[in-house]
């Protein structure tokens, strides 16, 4: 007969039963998130960061923006109604990490893009408190005067590969001179990066057009942020985009 | 339980049969409350799974009897909010500023929704008391560098200024300095008669030199009497409002580099009745036309 106590004075056959009850829950609850239709959401106009966002979001990263700006717009009415359309998981189809965060000292940024202009910006990062006096986010005035460091940028697009990001060959050829090109308008690679890369924009973000810094990947990405999918045709009412 | 362990004789509870140094364990049982707690919230996530979405199946997932979806609910909670917004703001649309002003329900109602959404997409730029910074307009005083009627500030806070809008209002003033347009010392001169314009202490020498410039290079938009003029957007010179400051220094910068700022474009990303609202508020806080 089973005996609980059978159980606890064995610790190899306790592991065991701990081992059996976890995968239980695993593939109950996890697995299907792999193969459900309903779960694996896919949406218009999404495209892999171009090498000078993806320099930006690396930036992004390092300086922990996300510690107090989360990049989620939850489906609830003010969030709807302040930030714009809530988030969809499709959005970060290509974030690796997501960005979601769940903390907000500042507001999200989910759908920053395009709300503010570049050199507003620019004053906001290297001071904030001179164009929102009441701000308390640090001042990162040093990514202007930092050169992006931007030689191994193919390697970050390889590796986004590994993981399902679809950069082709071609692509990953020629991210450095796609990153010069988007930082520097008149650069002869325009035309070949707005190839490879739909409705990219591309501009000298942080008005040196003399060199490329911290600055211009920072605010590409910034300017990028919630703006690929077009939710005038999105169709929030269609059955397979209720959740 | 097959054997039946020793009653402790102090409390009358049986004890587990584990014994350490002669010291035993009782077996309390779990108090009746708590465990009662813990059946309560089974039975809870019993109805859980059937009344919301719950478990994944191989297709799919259960939808639960209540057929809830937060995007739904969401999309119901903006529905209602629109609908109760619509009157109002139908009034609003296209509603001269006569009509506006004649009505006190329809004038609140716009200036409240403006207010609101201009604590989150104007305030950042143009200051919570829309008081601007350098280089972004004050709205509170009569300067308006694309029109201040009702029309005219609805305009261009749809396409807005030097933004990727095809009707934007655009204009860019030439970086006379970075662009060797001038010479440095056309530049000194021209600064001179710009301090001059505005009624402030000038080289009246250097003034005199640099009319005949002033003449050639920006009379065309800000005008023989450098009052500007709102077709292009340039600033009144004379004034002593400036965008981005009027010391020697500021003004002189300003020739050489030509700055201009851009506004996004609004009407793309927030709907028709809250351009009308903003426009209403904007208008309303002491420069409209």
């Amino acid at each position: 007969m089973f005996n609980h106590g059978t159980l606890e004075r064995h610790s190899l056959l306790l592991v065991a039963g701990i081992l059996i009850v976890v995968a239980i829950g695993g593939i109950v609850e996890i697995a299907p998130l792999f193969y459900l239709e309903s779960t694996i959401e896919k949406v218009q106009g999404m495209r892999p960061y171009t090498p000078l966002e993806l320099a930006g979001r690396k930036i992004y990263m390092r300086e922990g923006c996300y510690l107090c700006h989360s990049q989620m717009v939850r489906p609830l009415r003010d969030e709807v109604e302040r930030y714009g359309h809530y988030s969809l998981a499709a959005e970060s189809i290509y974030d690796h990490p997501f960005q979601w965060g769940s903390k907000r000292t500042g507001p999200d940024l989910a759908r920053v893009g395009a709300k503010y202009s570049d050199e507003w910006h620019r004053a906001h990062l290297v001071d904030p408190r001179s164009v929102v006096p009441e701000s308390v986010m640090p001042p990162y005035k040093f990514l202007a005067a930092t050169p992006l460091s931007f030689d191994d940028v193919a390697g970050d697009l390889k590796a986004n590969r590994m993981v399902g990001v679809p950069y082709s060959d071609d692509m990953v050829a020629n991210a450095k001179a796609d990153l010069i090109a988007q930082a520097t308008p008149d650069d002869e690679g325009q035309d070949a990066f707005k190839k490879r890369y739909a409705k990219a924009e591309a501009r000298d973000f942080d008005g040196d057009p003399k060199r490329i810094t911290e600055m211009d990947a920072l605010v590409a990405y910034l300017q990028m942020l919630g703006t690929l999918v077009d939710f005038k045709t999105y169709q929030a009412d269609a059955p397979e985009n209720r959740r | 339980m097959a054997k039946r362990n020793e009653i402790d004789q102090a409390t009358g509870t049986e004890t587990t049969g584990h014994e350490w140094d002669g010291i035993k364990e009782l077996n309390t049982p779990l108090p009746r409350w708590w465990l009662w707690v813990f059946y309560a919230t089974i039975v809870w996530a019993i109805g859980y799974w059937v009344l919301y979405p719950a478990w994944p199946l191989v297709t799919g997932y259960t939808q639960g009897v209540l057929n809830h979806s937060q995007r739904a609910d969401v999309a119901q909670a903006v529905k209602e909010m629109k609908t109760q917004r619509a009157v109002q703001g139908k009034q609003l649309q296209g509603a001269t500023l006569q009509q506006i002003e004649a009505d006190p329900n329809l004038l609140q109602f716009a200036r409240e929704a403006g207010k609101s959404a201009f604590g989150d997409n104007c305030a950042t730029c143009h200051g919570s008391g829309a008081q601007g910074f350098k280089g972004y307009p004050n709205l509170n005083d009569d300067i308006w560098l694309w029109g201040g009627t009702l029309d005219d500030i609805r305009h261009t806070i749809q396409v807005g200024v030097r933004s990727a809008h095809p009707e934007a209002r655009v204009s860019q003033m030439p970086a006379y300095g970075r662009d060797a347009l001038l010479e440095k010392n056309q530049i000194a001169d021209l600064t001179q008669y710009v301090l001059k314009l505005s009624g402030q202490k000038a080289n009246a020498a250097a003034a005199a030199r640099a009319e005949p410039v002033f003449k050639e290079q920006c009379a065309a938009c800000h005008g023989d009497d450098g009052r500007g003029k709102r077709e292009f957007g340039s600033p009144n010179l004379t004034d002593r409002e400036w965008l981005y400051g009027g010391s020697a220094a500021e003004i002189r910068t300003q020739i050489e580099q030509g700055r201009g700022g851009v506004m996004p474009t609004w009407g793309t990303r927030l709907d028709a009745m809250t351009v009308d609202a903003l426009a209403v508020y904007v208008h309303s806080l002491g420069g409209g036309e």
